[in-house]
């Protein structure tokens, strides 16, 4: 047997995005919040480049380039928005920043 | 060979994002990310995308994970407190959440063996960096001037987020 | 395509499991005697002030962020160098394409020279 199903790629993939939810569900600091995201959106990577090997097209790699680009320019930002809150309250624990709370 | 290196890199990926969703320290957290990183790689370059698994090592391995330490040494992060006790239908929500998504999404992928093939050996779909710059200066010409536009917000947002000074501190 | 790249993968396992070999035959081999003096930072040196673990310059955040940005556009380089001779039989625009894209990004990197982001004081 010389050839992986295609799907357990998928499944990888699929597997990987559950673990990102849970960890941005669960995890009360922002950092680890923001890395769960990052891991999200590796998942979303792998299930393109699957499906680009699936229907033998190049535009899913592509899409993922962006995406790259992308994840990159919203970590800059998302962690200046942490360092500023942290620099602000003195905390990155998201139950403690509640301000904006009715 | 092939699904040697599958198992190994997707068993890898799983092991070590689990061990940085649930480790307390943020230090290992971003370690063990680094390996979910590495190990995608190793899968996207089984996929036949070669360049891209380059740039993941470079740009997500490489780059922001030194954004991520960073981060965390600037801070000067102790390990996470637990929950408060509070917290705890948060917290089963949360696990409860995932855990259905996690089932759904593995239904899902499980139930097409027949529809989506298998991955010869010869690989399908090859991700050089020709045919990869090939496409994206013809056909996606447009979102690669648009992805300067968003780096150059990227650059102005983080400085001025990063920058400012606050009352407290002048 | 596996067979042609196999060298890289045997390079990347070669280092792996040096690595990972030379940390755990250190641990088992190696004499390990600690005591009090050898186990500080400067053995014959000076007494430590302070923890290591002091809160860093946000001028140092700024400045990795910038390199992820600007790294980001370098990893746009390569295709378009890789292309760049076999697009140029079909006109210039291929140059001022990536003449524009410089240039929108020059205009974030001037933008931080201005903010004086790239300054230390």
């Amino acid at each position: 047997m010389n050839a992986i199903p295609l799907n357990f790629f998928l499944l990888v993939a699929a597997v990987l995005f559950a673990i990102g939810v849970a960890g941005v569900l669960v995890r009360r600091n922002a950092l680890v919040i923001l890395m769960s995201i990052e891991l999200m959106l590796n998942a979303v990577n792998l299930t393109f480049i699957t499906f680009a090997a699936k229907w033998q097209a190049l535009d899913g790699q592509l899409f993922v380039f962006f995406i790259m680009a992308v994840a990159a320019a919203e970590v800059a930002v998302g962690l200046a928005v942490i360092i500023s809150v942290f620099r602000l309250r003195g905390t990155v624990h998201v139950d403690e920043i509640n301000l904006l709370k009715g | 060979m092939i699904p040697i290196l599958f198992f190994f890199f997707a068993g890898l990926a799983i092991a070590s994002a689990l061990l940085m969703v649930t480790h307390k320290n943020p230090v290992y957290c971003a370690i063990f990310l680094i390996i979910t990183f590495f190990a995608l790689a190793g899968l996207y370059f089984l996929l036949g995308a070669q360049f891209l698994s380059v740039v993941q090592v470079i740009i997500y391995a490489g780059a922001i994970m030194v954004l991520f330490v960073f981060v965390i040494m600037l801070l000067n992060l102790s390990e996470e407190v637990r929950l408060p006790a509070g917290r705890r239908l948060q917290s089963g929500f949360g696990i409860v959440f995932a855990a259905i998504l996690g089932v759904q999404l593995l239904v899902i992928a499980a139930a097409g063996t027949r529809v989506f093939g298998r991955l010869s050996g010869d690989t399908p779909v090859s991700g050089t960096v020709e045919r990869l710059g090939a496409a994206l200066f013809s056909t996606y010409l447009y979102p690669f001037e648009i992805a300067s536009v968003l780096l150059l917000t990227g650059i102005v947002g983080a400085i001025i987020l990063g920058s400012k000074k606050l009352p407290k501190e002048q | 395509m596996l067979h042609d790249l196999m060298p890289i993968l045997l390079l990347f396992a070669v280092s792996a499991i040096l690595g990972v070999a030379i940390l755990i035959l250190t641990n088992l081999f190696g004499p390990s005697r600690p005591n009090p003096v050898k186990l500080s930072t400067y053995e014959s040196g000076k007494i430590p002030i302070g923890g290591p673990r002091i809160r860093f310059s946000i001028r140092f955040y700024i400045i990795a962020m910038l390199f992820v940005l600007f790294d980001i556009e370098l990893v746009f380089f390569y295709p378009w160098a890789v292309v760049y001779r076999q697009y140029l039989s079909l006109g210039s625009f291929i140059f001022w394409e990536m003449i524009l894209f410089i240039g929108l990004l020059l205009v974030g990197y001037f933008y931080a020279w201005k903010k004086g982001a790239l300054e230390w004081e």
